[in-house]
């Protein structure tokens, strides 16, 4: 099974661009802003200022790629490293910074933006992506879901249990498994007999597609292809984009413990971004003028995105007890109390 | 008012939530075509279309998390677990995802589902089909946990945990499904969740008690009158958030309560119920709080299940322990 590339390495076209050329220097320049935001929430962690903090430098295209074949209105359930898909979607950088820096608002992006808080725990999260299509179809909205995880998710039995679901009923679900080779220390390879992970589709009913998971075009294409499948009724697609993630696991991991260096050098000349420069370069779209001020421009934002998250008032003592239910109930107004100075006889 | 026993009042409440809100859909194991293994659900397909009346595949994680999607996305799913002893499969989706939606995103997403799980013994069934862990629910954060013990209750408690802007665990006392018949009001009723009720007043002591072993301290109750004690019996039926005014107030009244419960013993409902008794009507007590539960064992199977569900004897037992001097 060889993975759909529709630009190559060096930048040229494999085949017809799914995208107009003003489209990719917008989609570019999404690529610059993502991996600025990568860059800067990795400072700001060595700073102390987030706490634990997933890169996801090198699966850009992946996540760019598809969440650029979205509409507005889908859902969007994906993971602690889809940081990039989620601004695209419309989580805004200082609610996703909110998040790491251990404020429960970081779970909660503007009204309209329908992406879920990113999910923690590995592989629970697809079921409810396809929950949500589900729910979607029988209103007829036409809205769909998408739903991001890596290789390791899908050794979860949650993973059989989604991908089955949304076989048996025909969800408006595209599933995204952005395959980056590790599960922190988990090669790809031990983490599955299969050959491929978009095969395993097979055994539901769902089409499963490889793509080069850097390359955008191809990214795209493929994921346009499934959202259009899902919203003409047709069903769920598993979509499988190879990738590498050039960091560790998270800023507490050491990927020098499992990964070697030729590995690590050899994904890094498949960079996701720079052959989409290459190609723009090749086509008079590019200039380093341009690419400076773009990249310019995204700091100002995310470094205002920092400001406005570091300016938020962390939530008063004994605000946890208002965010359990529509109303805290008698039982918590009491532990309230406890906490704020009555004491425990009575909670 | 129609006479009723408990199957028939819950499939009275879910065909009312079904006919009266578009939102509203059911979904789990065999719960279409056959109606429940319980038959609770019987009748519902035919009436309310396979489109809302879902048939799943045999996967508890899947039905929990999916209703759980359709939830958050603005549907009201009503999803059933065949037995309280199969729901572990869905433990996770339950305790990580179910329970802290709402506070993860700081009330922006929230998932109103409902989660029906027959629980208890009593009726000889195979291993894993008599389990009383509700406790470990009661346990999560952000879940409400919902017991009845009667038809009325049944129905007036699933239709307000449907309404619930809130996750609710619906608990139904397989033994009680068709033991008991009363009147049942008709058309939408609901009762208060977080409300315990005493169902039975009187002055020398307490029992505390809800699902199946309700109708026990109730015949307790009628054993210690023989003997001219007058027992108050408390119907919980809510074990997450307890009602501790409820308890307190008759602790106070009675100055002796027995806790009752078919759960575990250890970190359980009744251990729960003594500790707030302890905690807020220590100097009103005449004795100690007594204890009435199934053992930390493996529910025993049917030859042996007697030993563990407790008997109305353990109740009047302990009851009569409570009134030594």
């Amino acid at each position: 099974m060889e993975p759909l590339r529709i630009l190559e390495v060096d930048g040229h076209l494999l085949g017809p661009s799914p995208l107009p050329l003003e489209e990719i220097r917008r989609l570019f320049t999404a690529l610059l802003t993502v991996r600025a935001y990568d860059h800067k929430a990795s400072a700001l962690q060595r700073q102390g200022r987030l706490a634990t903090y997933a890169q996801f430098e090198g699966q850009e295209a992946a996540q760019v790629g598809s969440a650029a074949a979205l509409r507005p209105d889908d859902w969007m359930v994906a993971t602690y490293r889809d940081a990039a898909a989620m601004w695209m979607q419309g989580y805004p950088w200082d609610t996703l910074l909110l998040g790491r820096m251990g404020d429960e608002r970081g779970g909660a992006p503007p009204a309209g933006v329908n992406v879920l808080p990113p999910s923690i725990t590995v592989g629970a999260h697809m079921i409810h992506a396809v929950g949500l299509g589900w729910a979607e179809q029988m209103r007829g909205t036409g809205r769909i879901a998408i739903t991001y995880f890596g290789d390791g998710a899908t050794s979860e039995g949650d993973f059989h249990e989604a991908m089955n679901f949304a076989g048996v009923y025909r969800t408006p679900t595209v599933f995204v498994c952005q395959n980056n080779g590790w599960a922190i220390s988990m090669s790809r390879e031990r983490q599955t007999a299969s050959e491929t992970i978009a095969q395993k589709g097979a055994a539901y009913g769902v089409p499963g597609v490889l793509v080069d998971g850097n390359d955008l075009l191809a990214v795209f294409d493929a994921t346009r292809d499934a959202v259009d499948r899902a919203r003409r009724g047709e069903g769920a697609t598993l979509i499988e984009a190879v990738t590498q993630r050039i960091g560790p696991h998270t800023t507490a991991d050491d990927a020098g413990r499992y990964r070697d260096e030729a590995t690590l050098e050899e994904w890094r000349q498949r960079d996701p971004l720079a052959r989409v420069r290459r190609h723009l370069q090749a086509a008079g779209a590019w200039s380093e003028e341009w690419e400076h001020d773009v990249v310019t421009t995204a700091a100002a934002e995310i470094e205002a995105a920092v400001g406005r998250a570091e300016a938020l008032a962390p939530f008063g003592p004994g605000a946890a007890f208002d965010r359990m239910f529509a109303r805290p109930t008698a039982v918590l107004e009491a532990q309230r109390a406890a906490l704020l100075g009555d004491g425990e006889a009575g909670a | 008012m129609t006479e009723m026993n408990m199957a028939h009042a819950l499939n009275d409440a879910l065909a009312v939530a079904l006919a009266d809100d578009d939102r509203v859909v059911m979904l789990g194991e065999d719960v279409g075509l056959t109606g429940g293994v319980f038959r609770v659900t019987d009748g519902l397909q035919e009436r309310f279309g396979p489109q809302r009346v879902i048939d799943t595949p045999v996967a508890e994680s899947g039905i929990v998390g999916a209703a759980f999607g359709m939830a958050i996305a603005g549907m009201r799913p009503v999803a059933e677990i065949q037995f309280l002893g199969f729901s572990y499969p869905g433990y996770d989706q339950i305790v990580s995802h179910v329970g802290r939606i709402r506070n993860r995103s700081n009330h922006r997403f929230t998932a109103p589902l409902v989660i029906r799980i027959p629980f208890g013994g009593g009726i000889g069934a195979a291993e894993h089909h008599s389990e009383s862990s509700e406790a470990l629910y009661a346990h999560t954060p952000g879940i409400k946990v919902v017991a009845p013990g009667t038809p009325a209750a049944a129905k007036g408690l699933l239709l307000a945990a449907i309404e619930d802007p809130d996750p609710v665990i619906f608990l139904e006392p397989i033994r009680v499904y068709r033991a008991i018949k009363e009147d049942v009001p008709e058309g939408r009723y609901t009762l208060p969740i977080g409300v315990a009720e005493v169902v039975r007043s009187g002055t020398d002591l307490t029992l505390v008690a809800y699902g199946a072993m309700l109708r026990d301290a109730g015949r307790a109750a009628d054993a210690l009158a023989g003997d001219g004690v007058s027992a108050e019996v408390i119907d919980l039926r809510t074990l997450s958030p307890l009602d501790a005014v409820t308890i307190v107030a008759s602790a106070v009244k009675t100055g002796r309560v027995v806790a009752i419960s078919e759960g575990h013993r250890t970190a359980g409902i009744a251990s729960e119920v003594a500790a707030i008794v302890q905690e807020q009507a220590l100097y009103s007590l005449l004795a100690p709080v007594e204890r009435v539960t199934g053992w930390d064992t493996v529910v025993p199977l049917k030859r042996t299940e007697r030993d563990h569900i407790p008997s109305v004897d353990r109740i009047v037992t302990a009851a009569r322990r409570t009134l030594e001097d």
